[in-house]
């Protein structure tokens, strides 16, 4: 039987033109972060100015899309004015929600905005209901978006406790540690995902051909080593071979991405609102790619989820632009952890 | 500045524990939390043998803070939550905004560091919720600090991470299991032979982190005992020692005498150099990155 509801398709844009595609190949939602340390994604040359942001909106609601602000850092003092301007655009260009992690620009937002619809970021590290339930009580949050660490029984189960509708990580990156509960970054560079917006910034990464190999390094630490028949991939520092008791090994996790196209019929079961697309920093070319192949497999287990089965060539096309050309169910899979 | 005592980090036995705070108990420290932060699998200690553990150290003198599990991902994660959010004894420092939902109007509780608390206006929340000290995230510096400090909400403390190795990360996948190839459902609690956790090295050799099952910490030691004087003139009141398998009450000892000025910064530092896991870092206090070591700020002003 179909499902009584609609599951939206959530995709990223790190520019105009990647909205553009997102909303033509069938994306319900698109997000996108301003050109600052407001959002977790925060590149040179990516995100939206203001104008952009205009020019985003205007397009979707055309098309019937919805446009999301992820304002998904937590400011700190000297940045709050920057952060609270961050959420007066969003409600002046009429996007449709605002994705947040820190509770202080909530209660602005909600007391601001009382009709602005708020998201808990994924960096609000919410892995249980009582968690959810907080934000929702105080603030009036609409929608939790989940931690990839959680097994597809534990949301199950965190479904059934909270009133919020659920939007969960399908594809893209995949963050081994609790989003918003990992400092690795800023030990090795001074930034982080909380504080600055970034994750193993491109400033801090060198490459060096040695004797030894392409050697990759984050603010001089070495974070991987590859031979010549390797792919050297980004030195994103959990990703990295490192030495414990002398076995040299991914000791945190591999690169690879997740994929959860198999879970759908079982995502739709529980009621799952939101199936987001990791990738703000990837290509208009990738984020078209992404979103026809999941608007296909979405519009398919729609109309019978019983029947669904995952088509090879959907797992080909992905597999292609998986980092690291893996791809995992990540912790919905239990064995993963 | 009072002196806290961090949870124990690691996975030890229940015997070594109970020592480990029958030594605590004659230390200066002032403050105590107890409990496990890290992985609801671990069990030697039960909320009774915690129970009994502050009862013993509340005899002694010592403030005693229960500390929630940071990771909260089940029914029976959040069963335990409840145990220690309705103890009626003792306060208890909330690791998740799950801790802070049980215990908001109830009675009044500690900000752990995991709450992401960054600015005056989330800090303000919190106080309005019931907490009354709070503890800076790790990766804050002193600049960052000091807004918060101006406009902190009366009769809430400052407690400041000071020395230890550095609770970096949090995941759901277990580290430890990970390296002996089991699953975690399976994981045969063998992080119980890491008394201070497993060093992971870069390929250059280099000690670089350290595994202790779900949590990543810093394999270099944080530590402020050269910043006494910039953490007093921040307005911090609480200063957490994170607990170590051995010297832990040496390391309270320098502490305490360096506030109360019997030995200075760099006779304290000398002390430590063979009583810490690796060499020291201090890097987020100064708005660097974690694992640089600046220079003791007492030092620079007899040059």
């Amino acid at each position: 039987m179909p499902p009584d509801y609609k599951l939206d398709l959530v995709c990223p844009a790190g520019s105009l033109p990647a909205l553009k595609v997102a909303v033509d190949n069938g994306a319900d939602c698109v997000y996108l972060g301003f050109r600052d340390d407001t959002n977790a994604r925060n590149f040179t040359g990516l995100n939206f100015d203001a104008t952009n942001a205009r020019a985003g909106v205007e397009y979707a609601h055309a098309k019937g899309a919805k446009v999301y602000l992820a304002l998904n850092t937590y400011p700190q003092s000297q940045g709050w004015e920057r952060w609270k301007k961050a959420i007066d655009q969003a409600a002046d260009f009429g996007m449709d929600a605002i994705i947040l992690a820190d509770p202080g620009l909530m209660q602005y937002a909600m007391k601001t905005y009382p009709k602005m619809h708020l998201h808990l970021s994924v960096q609000g590290s919410a892995t249980n209901y009582e968690a959810i339930n907080f934000y929702h009580e105080h603030f009036g949050i609409r929608r939790a978006v989940l931690p990839r660490v959680l097994s597809f029984a534990q949301v199950e189960e965190l479904a059934a406790g909270t009133p919020v509708e659920l939007e969960l990580f399908g594809f893209g990156g995949l963050c081994v540690m609790v989003e918003g509960r990992c400092s690795l970054s800023s030990y090795v560079t001074g930034e982080s995902p909380n504080n600055c917006g970034v994750c193993s910034p491109p400033k801090a990464v060198r490459w060096q051909k040695t004797s030894n190999g392409m050697e990759s390094r984050l603010n001089g630490v070495l974070i991987d080593r590859y031979a010549d028949d390797e792919n050297a991939g980004y030195p994103t520092l959990c990703k990295g071979r490192f030495e414990v008791e002398g076995e040299t090994y991914y000791a945190m996790e591999e690169p690879t991405s997740l994929n959860t196209l198999e879970l759908l019929p079982e995502l739709l079961r529980i009621k799952v609102r939101g199936l987001k697309i990791e990738g703000r920093q990837r290509s208009p070319a990738y984020v078209a790619q992404v979103t026809h192949v999941w608007r296909e497999a979405i519009d398919l287990c729609m109309k019978n989820p019983a029947g669904f089965t995952v088509k090879p060539s959907w797992m080909t096309e992905l597999g292609k632009i998986s980092e690291g050309q893996q791809q995992t169910l990540g912790a919905y899979n239990r064995p993963w952890k | 500045m009072k002196l806290a005592l961090g949870p124990i980090l690691y996975y030890w036995t229940r015997e070594r524990v109970q020592e480990f705070y029958t030594d605590i108990a004659a230390t200066p420290v002032d403050i105590v939390y107890l409990g496990e932060t890290v992985c609801s699998r671990r069990h030697v200690m039960r909320l009774a043998d915690w129970l009994e553990v502050a009862t013993m150290l509340t005899a002694a003198g010592k403030e005693v803070v229960l500390s929630s599990l940071t990771l909260i991902e089940s029914e029976s994660d959040l069963k335990s939550l409840r145990r220690i959010a309705e103890n009626n004894d003792f306060k208890v420092e909330a690791n998740d905004m799950g801790a802070v939902h049980r215990l908001e109007g109830r009675m009044p509780f500690i900000a752990g560091p995991y709450l992401n608390i960054y600015n005056p206006q989330t800090l303000q929340l919190l106080a309005s919720l019931g907490a009354q000290r709070w503890v800076m995230p790790v990766e804050m510096s002193q600049t960052a600090l000091q807004p918060l400090q101006q406009a902190r909400p009366l009769g809430m403390e400052t407690e400041v991470f000071s020395y230890g190795r550095l609770p970096l990360a949090f995941s759901s996948r277990c580290f430890t299991a990970r390296f002996h190839n089991l699953p975690k459902d399976d994981c045969r609690f063998l992080c119980i032979n890491d008394a201070d956790g497993k060093i992971m090295r870069t390929r250059e050799g280099k000690p670089f982190l350290v595994i202790n099952g779900t949590q990543t910490q810093s394999a270099l030691v944080y530590n402020l005992v050269g910043e006494m004087d910039s953490l007093g003139s921040t307005g911090v009141d609480v200063l957490r020692i994170s607990p170590q398998f051995e010297n832990t009450v040496e390391i309270i000892r320098l502490f305490h005498e360096c506030l109360t000025q019997q030995i200075s910064a760099e006779v304290a530092m000398q002390h430590m150099q063979s009583l810490m896991l690796e060499a020291a870092c201090n890097g987020y206090w100064h708005g660097q990155p974690g694992m640089e070591q600046m220079f003791l700020a007492s030092a620079a002003h007899h040059e």
